[in-house]
């Protein structure tokens, strides 16, 4: 064994094996959730209870942003130790960084191709047909609303609220929680607001907090660009 | 036909109990039989602001668990007839309130003939205010003029349209109105608290009533007399006038503005 000795290192990478347990979940539903998930954890043991849990969900293709982020809190709530959400076709790192949770492919086990129809082709069709969303309910405080291409919103968007787009963000109404174009990278996304009094505004990860937005824009129609690296305000008349 | 009706607002002591004991009163008061139920299991305060601490031998839970029929649970109020309440658990594990148990309550309630059934949510957006909630038919949520409440009320309106019973079955939004509580103009007017309007357009629901900032409202809990019965009370109209409009009357808003003041006020009123 030879030992060069240079500066003292201060870390130290492990390949290590751990033990992780996957909650598969078939249904969203929050009460038959709590109940079952609280059943479960009462008749485990201890060991159970610390494991750190990767949710799989048995449905990907058809679940909802919203639904999941209750479920995420639900879990949570009962003292389930998450650490990732299962990345596959339809659930992404995004959608997992958006849940505060990490991502890990379960893939190399039994998950690439679970049926024929989630082959790659049949994907890329879905993800061309969903093209602009259109909201026409009020966006409420912990919701959150993502679409695959535009999205258009005719009601207020309140604080606390989250719209996420790989396109153009619109809103006929006052925004006054979060919108974020260009998720996907698209720098030519853009935003249209008719009332601009938003928590936050991005474009391709570039963004603007409340505190930082110019004041001429602040309750007013708005349209915000991407250029190069700085946001442009223009009024929208 | 019984309609259930919700009363919640996610930020707790902003008068959500004071608002059910209100409102059931009303509506028993014009001959309406109407049951108000506290979900609040583990936090009982509907029986005090009714008045009926004394008389409790059953709760909603024990009529659920089936140690009690719901005529054993449910309590007659002695002023108004028509008018029942059915306390919640102080001692019981809230998990006892299953969807299933709620809705044989509900259900055994509908048979007696019962026309409303308030629900009084408990604060909060956990399991207990989605139980109270699940059933709806209608909502009323109580907000107190300021952002904290506001943005708690905002996010329980969210969590309505997804999460009732009629949400689930496709049957959409049930419909949800503003009850805009501890209101006070002066205040409202030295910039201190969010106007009516602010609320309204935050919220963009209609509005069923403002019920103004009131020492009534204490002294009603203290007592354990309904504010409504107070029919002297600034707050006791309100919630009046709030009880006509639920029913479809069209009254105008009341409490709004400060009060002018008269000659003597204004020759030697302070401020």
């Amino acid at each position: 064994m030879t030992v060069a000795f240079e500066e003292k290192a201060v870390l130290e990478f492990k390949g290590r094996m751990m033990m992780m347990t996957v909650l598969l979940l078939k249904d969203l539903e929050p009460n038959t959730l709590h109940r079952q998930v609280s059943q479960r954890l009462e008749e485990a043991s201890q060991w159970l209870r610390d494991a750190p849990v990767v949710v799989d969900l048995a449905d990907p293709e058809n679940v909802d942003q919203v639904a999941l982020m209750a479920t995420v809190d639900t879990l949570r709530g009962l003292g389930v130790n998450l650490v990732a959400l299962a990345r596959n076709d339809h659930l992404d790192a995004d959608t997992a960084t958006m849940l505060g949770l990490g991502s890990i492919s379960l893939a190399g086990g039994r998950d690439i191709p679970r049926s024929p129809e989630t082959a790659p082709v049949a994907e890329e069709s879905t993800s061309e047909a969903t093209g602009t969303l259109v909201v026409d309910q009020p966006v409420r405080s912990g919701q959150q609303i993502y679409s695959r291409g535009d999205l258009i919103v005719l009601a207020p968007v309140s604080t606390g609220a989250e719209l996420l787009a790989e396109g153009h963000i619109h809103v006929y109404n006052t925004l006054r929680g979060r919108a974020l174009a260009g998720v996907r990278g698209d720098q030519s996304a853009r935003i249209f607001c008719q009332k601009l009094d938003a928590e936050l505004v991005s474009i391709a990860g570039h963004y603007r907090v409340a505190e930082d937005l110019p004041d001429q824009h602040r309750k007013q129609a708005v349209h915000i660009t991407l250029d190069g690296d700085a946001m442009r305000f223009a009024d929208l008349k | 036909m019984t309609k259930i009706v919700v009363v919640t607002s996610g930020k707790g002591g902003v008068g959500k109990t004071t608002t059910s004991a209100a409102l059931a009163t009303g509506l028993a008061q014009r001959g309406h039989k109407t049951t108000v139920i506290d979900f609040d299991v583990g936090l009982r305060n509907l029986d005090l602001i009714m008045g009926c601490e004394r008389r409790v031998v059953y709760d909603l839970v024990n009529v659920i668990s089936g140690d009690a029929n719901l005529k054993q649970g449910l309590i007659k109020d002695k002023r108004v007839e028509d008018l029942f309440i059915l306390p919640a658990s102080q001692t019981r594990d809230k998990d006892a309130l299953t969807l299933e148990g709620v809705e044989k309550v509900l259900n055994g309630l509908k048979d007696m003939g019962m026309e409303y059934i308030i629900c009084d949510s408990p604060a909060g957006i956990e399991k207990g205010a989605l139980t109270a909630a699940y059933f709806a038919d209608e909502a009323i949520v109580v907000t107190n003029p300021e952002v904290s409440s506001v943005r708690d009320s905002d996010r329980i309106l969210g969590i309505l349209s997804s999460k009732t019973r009629k949400a689930e079955l496709g049957e959409g939004d049930i419909p949800a109105s503003l009850l805009l509580t501890r209101y006070s103009p002066e205040r409202v007017e030295r910039g201190e608290m969010l106007s009516v309007e602010d609320v309204k357009d935050i919220l963009a629901i209609d509005l069923l009533g403002v019920i103004p900032e009131s020492q009534a409202v204490l002294n009603a809990s203290n007592s354990g007399a309904p504010v409504i019965l107070d029919s002297d009370s600034d707050a006791g109209q309100a919630y009046d006038d709030s009880v006509a409009r639920f029913l479809g009357e069209q009254r105008p808003h009341r409490f709004l503005t400060t009060s002018k003041k008269g000659l003597f006020g204004r020759l030697f009123g302070a401020q």
